[in-house]
């Protein structure tokens, strides 16, 4: 294990994949937060799918993926804004149409990356991530991405906590709330990206929602659970990229994907603290007896 | 917005001068007036689809009128407002006193820092309006009594000049409904915060209010409720015949017709 462990953390590939994969999970477990809190999963959801056709569309162009994520999913959250999120979730049919019209797009990318492009990896990279050869040249940018997420949210953190409380109530205290909503719906639309880069677009919401609901159910403050989650999510991909790197020699050269070993983590870690949640009040009166 | 009067009069928080709305096409208030004095009770009594919430609204700031003129406090501390309820994920991680400080610094851009020196304020809030009880529990999980309590508790922390309340009465069992009475009645009193309040019904409220705004077909009758809650005045308005009730210290207001085993 430790001959494992060292060649874990020499290894180049590895490092990018550690520091791209730290920066995604603050981001994603702060996001998310706030995203659970306000009731907008369905939004992150709509986000990553629309937010494929972009990171598709860019194998197309030549340029690298996290253009055409980011593109395309800064594009969708202001237009989600514009139209109205709340309208959006009343309308499930035609909103439904619209998102897998989204994906047929995606498929068709897909398909033309394949055949024009010569990109013969892109729906495995675009729909389920590829956290191990990100570009170590697009770190510097996914590092700025972060920090401006980061930025945002905390700039509109008491604006959208009192937007989520009340709309009215918010616009009365002067919070100017069309700001607030959109520029938290750009901050959701970057986090769900960068996750997509990392574990694709299918299961970037994964990143988004486990390491925060696993926090909530530990503690009532907004920000002791984004710090929660933030810290919960980076152990998760932390462990991730080990075990995906680890079963390269259990397996005989055929290493388990990244993006599933994090998404199992996540999902581990969210039923072990459902269980340990579930099991408290049976704990807390054994203690009293 | 439609701000500012020429001159400042200190014994009216609020006025407002021919507020006339139309949304989407229709009229829903036509020419409506409204003063509020500091430490009174003003009703805006209406069926649903009278204009109440609409005519909150603009009261508020939040609503634009099509015309009339709006004399307000400012908003930022000025005005608390309650709204009728929250639909909030009962996980949300916003205790009852996280939603009561943000009473106090909500409006304010980036992260909350030092909030330890307004820990005070927001209990004493909180004690006001009998609300220490939940304070640590998380609001979605509260019932809609406990989240108006709380909510109450937001809106006067900042000690405004002017308290907005839609509905408050609606959801409520009777006997909260007259505590809720009580505890407005007591707040102007103690503070000289004067409230406007929104019913579909004004016997409960009756008791305690110092003008009544009677809201129907986009119309309003304004006045004490000596003036306004009468059978003429009500039957003006409601262009049918009204009766005023009065029956075991309450007053009730009924349609006239179709009334038939008296």
């Amino acid at each position: 294990m430790s001959a494992v462990l060292s060649a874990f953390f020499v290894s180049p590939t590895v490092q990018t994949a550690l520091v791209v994969g730290t920066v995604v999970a603050v981001v994603s477990g702060i996001v998310g937060v706030l995203t659970i809190t306000r009731g907008q999963s369905f939004a992150g959801h709509a986000l990553a799918d629309l937010g494929a056709v972009g990171g598709s569309g860019a194998f197309l162009l030549g340029v690298s993926q996290l253009w055409g994520f980011v593109l395309a999913g800064v594009v969708s959250a202001v237009a989600m804004e514009a139209i109205g999120t709340r309208r959006l979730e009343g309308r499930d049919v035609a909103t439904g149409v619209v998102f897998g019209a989204g994906m047929g797009l995606t498929a068709l990318f897909l398909t033309l990356d394949t055949l024009i492009g010569g990109s013969s990896n892109a729906a495995i990279s675009v729909l389920f991530g590829s956290l191990f050869s990100v570009d170590s040249r697009l770190v510097p940018v996914i590092l700025a991405l972060g920090a401006a997420t980061l930025a945002i949210v905390a700039a509109v953190w008491r604006w959208v906590s009192l937007e989520t409380l009340d709309r009215d109530l918010a616009a009365a205290r002067g919070v100017p709330t069309r700001w607030a909503s959109t520029l938290f719906l750009i901050a959701l639309a970057l986090s769900v990206q960068l996750s997509s880069l990392s574990i694709g677009a299918i299961l970037s919401t994964a990143l988004l929602i486990g390491p925060a609901a696993t926090a909530l159910l530990f503690t009532r403050r907004l920000g002791t659970a984004a710090a929660l989650a933030a810290v919960i999510a980076v152990g998760q991909v932390g462990v991730g990229c080990l075990v995906s790197f680890a079963s390269y020699d259990w397996f005989g050269g055929n290493s388990w994907p990244v993006s599933f070993t994090i998404v199992a983590a996540v999902f581990l870690t969210y039923m072990g603290a459902r269980a340990v949640d579930a099991l408290r009040p049976l704990i807390n009166r054994t203690a009293v007896a | 917005m439609s701000e500012g009067f020429a001159h400042h009069d200190p014994d009216v928080v609020l006025r407002a001068r021919g507020i006339a709305v139309r949304l989407g096409g229709a009229p829903v208030l036509e020419d409506v007036d409204l003063d509020v004095s500091p430490g009174a009770i003003v009703g805006l009594i209406g069926a649903n689809g009278a204009g109440k919430t609409t005519l909150l609204r603009v009261l508020l700031g939040i609503l634009r009128p099509q015309s009339g003129r709006v004399h307000r406090p400012d908003r930022r501390a000025g005005i608390g407002y309650v709204p009728q309820k929250i639909s909030l994920d009962p996980h949300a991680p916003l205790r009852a006193r996280d939603v009561v400080m943000l009473g106090l610094d909500g409006a304010r851009l980036g992260i909350p820092l030092g909030r330890g020196r307004l820990r005070g304020a927001v209990d004493e809030a909180l004690a006001r309006v009998g609300a220490t009880g939940f304070a640590d529990a998380r609001v979605g999980e509260l019932s809609g009594g406990q989240q108006q309590r709380v909510l109450l508790a937001h809106a006067i922390v900042s000690r405004p000049a002017l308290l907005l309340l839609d509905e408050p009465l609606a959801s409520l069992d009777p006997v909260s409904a007259r505590d809720v009475v009580v505890l407005l009645d007591e707040l102007r009193r103690q503070s000289g915060v004067a409230i406007v309040v929104t019913a579909h019904d004004l016997t409960l409220l009756l008791p305690v209010l110092d003008r009544v705004a009677y809201l129907a077909g986009g119309r309003a009758a304004v006045g004490t409720p000596a003036e306004v809650v009468r059978d003429d005045v009500l039957s003006e308005l409601y262009r049918r015949p009204m009766r005023v009730i009065e029956a075991a210290g309450r007053t009730f207001v009924v349609a006239d017709e179709g009334v038939t085993n008296a």
